[in-house]
């Protein structure tokens, strides 16, 4: 390598080129002061009473009181279901389920700038990503789904496909509309009903849901949202007339819903954590792999069990590698979720700040070499700049566990075979991304990497039509294409 | 004297004993990389900051077959004082023109710091024998041009003879004296990023102080991606060996809007040391009074009508 002095020396930009902040504006969202539970397609008041703030994460101010769940209002919400279910959603004529489907989705579009801006407020996402990934991909879910909807007994011929009755579940707070147009779609086209329990921190964006449901004019009943803390999300698992719980979080959670399902009959799919491998070949082209790198570790500040978490690079191109991903990282923008600018936004709540700084100090004693690029925090919000750990070894912690942040660990590889026994070294398996120029190497490693989904020349891709999920630790079921219907399906 | 062709460690020409390094560039992912950056927000000073600084790195161009000394002489007014009416819009970095109206150019603007560049080596082909492609040069740098834009035979490229590419440039460089030379790849002849890359590690191996997307004779000409990867390309340089080359994008960019999404392009890529004439130029001619017309706007928040402007 040339003169390493000029590579990391970059002079500031002059101040008459800063970009200037470029906030979308608040005013597109109406908020209430509090929400109930959406239940029979009306909000109702909690059974106990209890109200709690859901918190912008960017500047700790809160939003709107939410409602939360317990036993008893669980079970008003499943027998809502249950009703709604039985009172038509179930033997209704499919196109009409397709027709209200379609609505969804096309009211998702017509109200996405007021959605993404909700999702960035609520979750701390920068609004880039709410815009152009979240919202664009919910409605592409509904869509999807929709078009299935009439047409079941071509999906599965032969199988004479039922629907199997209330679908119980439990989304995560890193993706909060997304993650819920993946569990409600395929649900709904398969003729189910669902009690939907969003996350505690990011609750928001499921109740003006609520509001696209009566919109659309959605049966009551169809769909109920209940917010609340685990305990809300454990009621709803436990619940004896749910038929089938769909889960995606942490991987200790899925666990325990694996056990309190265990003998019930209930039908399950986990999407859980992951610490993928990203592969850089010594072929690859290097400034796109970088912006891959880029892509699949900051992308939601991390908060992404798909997210590339795990670098293997080529020791070929190591130096070269690192310099350009360091290089790049220092142009990364953090900061206000709302500024259209924004590369990377907010932590979603206190509690997960503590398990990142908590994870990068271990990394640090460990023995990791730790390089952050000189970035402005906001004083206020829970904020965690980029990082990278160099000179990691496949024990330490930081390369074993799930850190669910802005946290690189890279590790280096010299032949295939090598890049294949590190990638599968880990109890996880939801996703690797290989980046080489030769063809018949991403079709060789995608057959040996024990992941569910695997992205060549790309990483953090989502379609509706490609089924997602993982392996070992990182769960079972998939959710997307024909494979994420079939789970919410009885076949006679 | 001609530079000693300095070649990034790891990019080997074909015509050394070890094999290339030029490395690849993925379509998909580095026109998603431009399309991101175009959609940066950039406002308030930091525009009328990128409007001026786009102003002083215009090379006013006019190569066409009806070019006069008349026409010549008029772009060089406008180049020296492109808004009349408001005399702190800076004049530009050159006036670009065909070899025979240098003199002219070169009359007109005197002493007031803009450059002339002409284009050499049969533009916009450069289908020709090299004789007389270095006789051109020659003439051109002895008229006293400032800066030279050649043209690499895309013919030779596109069979394969990197050599051919890559000798060109340097017995152009040689005869170029004082003068900088630009090498235009004309990409939108060239088909793939890869081969984009490649012309630009040929053109700088070869010498070249600027590397030039186009002609403007040939749709498409400049592209984001496409200055974007010949931007990485000067990156890579820049990292192995410490020399800096500059960029023209040339030849279909006709908006303030576009100009500022380059400079925030070459910013994100090169970072600041970059933003300056010496090494990032435009070359167009009707984007001008565009940034004029945006720069007043700056000023005083108001559209003016384009007849405030003159055509020249």
């Amino acid at each position: 390598m040339g003169s390493p002095a000029l590579k990391h020396d970059r002079s500031p930009v002059p101040s008459a080129f800063e970009y200037a902040p470029a906030p979308e504006s608040r005013d597109v969202v109406q908020l209430q002061e509090r929400y109930g539970l959406f239940i029979g397609g009306e909000f109702v008041e909690p059974h106990s009473g209890e109200f709690h703030p859901s918190i912008s994460p960017a500047t700790e101010e809160p939003l709107a009181e939410v409602a939360y769940a317990d036993a008893e209002d669980v079970a008003l919400a499943v027998t809502a279901a249950r009703e709604a279910f039985h009172d038509g959603w179930s033997d209704i004529a499919p196109e009409e389920r397709a027709k209200y489907m379609y609505r969804i989705a096309r009211i998702l579009q017509e109200r996405s700038r007021e959605f993404a801006v909700l999702e960035s407020l609520d979750g701390g996402k920068p609004i880039r990503e709410s815009r152009d990934v979240d919202l664009p991909l919910a409605a592409a879910h509904f869509f999807y789904y929709a078009g299935w909807a009439d047409k079941l007994e071509y999906a599965f011929p032969n199988r004479t496909p039922r629907p199997l009755g209330v679908a119980g579940q439990v989304i995560p707070w890193n993706f909060p509309l997304l993650m819920l147009s993946w569990k409600v779609a395929p649900a709904l086209a398969a003729g189910n009903t669902v009690v939907l329990k969003p996350a505690e921190t990011t609750p928001l964006t499921a109740l003006l849901f609520c509001d696209v449901l009566r919109q659309a004019e959605v049966p009551a009943g169809v769909v109920n949202i209940v917010t609340g803390d685990g305990r809300a999300g454990a009621e709803v698992v436990k619940h004896p007339d749910v038929d089938k719980v769909a889960f995606t979080g942490s991987t200790e959670v899925g666990k325990e819903i694996q056990r309190a399902v265990a003998g019930t009959g209930k039908k399950l799919t986990l999407e859980l954590g992951g610490k993928a491998a990203n592969i850089i070949f010594d072929d690859a082209p290097l400034d796109q792999a970088v912006e891959g790198i880029v892509n699949g570790i900051y992308f939601n500040q991390g908060h992404v069990c798909c997210a590339g978490s795990r670098l293997l690079v080529q020791e070929s191109i190591y130096e070269q590698v690192i310099a350009k991903l360091k290089r790049r990282m220092g142009t990364l923008r953090v900061g206000d979720p709302l500024d259209k600018n924004t590369d990377v936004g907010a932590i979603n709540s206190k509690a997960q700040l503590d398990r990142i700084t908590e994870l990068v100090a271990a990394g640090e004693e460990e023995g990791a070499e730790i390089y952050q690029p000189p970035c402005r925090l906001p004083e206020k919000g829970w904020w965690f700049a980029p990082t990278v750990f160099t000179n990691v070894a496949q024990s330490y912690r930081i390369a074993q566990e799930e850190i669910f942040g802005p946290v690189l660990s890279v590790l280096t590889f010299r032949t295939p075979d090598e890049a294949v026994e590190k990638a599968n070294n880990t109890p996880y398996g939801l996703s690797a991304g290989v980046w080489t120029e030769k063809g018949s190497r991403i079709l060789s490693m995608a057959q040996q990497l024990r992941a569910g989904v695997i992205w060549a020349n790309t990483y953090n891709r989502f379609d509706p039509g490609s089924p997602f999920g993982g392996y070992k630790e990182s769960g079972f079921g998939r959710e997307g294409g024909l494979h994420g219907l079939e789970p919410y399906m009885r076949f006679e | 004297m001609a530079q000693a062709p300095a070649l990034p460690r790891g990019f080997e020409l074909p015509l050394e004993p070890r094999l290339p390094r030029i490395g690849s560039v993925d379509q998909v992912a580095v026109e998603e990389r431009a399309a991101d950056l175009s959609r940066r927000s950039i406002k308030r000073e930091s525009k009328l900051f990128a409007l001026d600084l786009a102003v002083r790195m215009m090379d006013l161009t006019t190569l066409e077959g009806a070019d006069t000394p008349g026409k010549v002489a008029a772009l060089s007014s406008k180049a020296m004082r492109p808004d009349p009416s408001d005399l702190t819009v800076p004049p530009v970095a050159a006036v670009c023109v065909y070899p025979n109206l240098v003199p002219h150019a070169l009359e007109r603007l005197g002493d007031s710091g803009v450059k002339v560049a002409s284009v050499a080596t049969a533009f916009p082909s450069g289908q020709s024998p090299l004789e007389i492609k270095v006789e051109e040069v020659a003439r051109v740098a002895e008229m006293g041009a400032h800066e030279i834009d050649m043209v690499i035979d895309r013919g030779a490229f596109l069979s394969g003879n990197y050599a051919k590419v890559y000798d060109e440039v340097r017995r152009v460089k040689e005869v170029c004296g004082a003068a900088h030379l630009k090498v235009i790849l004309e990409t939108g002849e060239l088909g793939t990023y890869d081969n984009v890359r490649r012309a630009s590690l040929l053109a700088v191996a070869g010498g070249a102080d600027f590397i030039k997307t186009s002609t403007g004779k040939i749709q498409p000409a400049a592209t984001l991606p496409v200055t974007l990867v010949m931007l990485e390309a000067i990156r890579d340089v820049y990292e192995e060996t410490g020399r800096r080359v500059g960029m023209k994008p040339a030849g279909g960019i006709r908006y303030a809007k576009q100009a500022v999404q380059y400079l925030v392009l070459l910013n994100e890529t090169l970072g600041p040391e970059w933003l300056t004439p010496d090494l990032f130029r435009f070359g167009a001619s009707s984007l001008l009074n565009d940034v004029l017309l945006q720069i007043r706007k700056e000023k005083t928040g108001r559209y003016q009508s384009p007849d405030y402007f003159t055509l020249d």
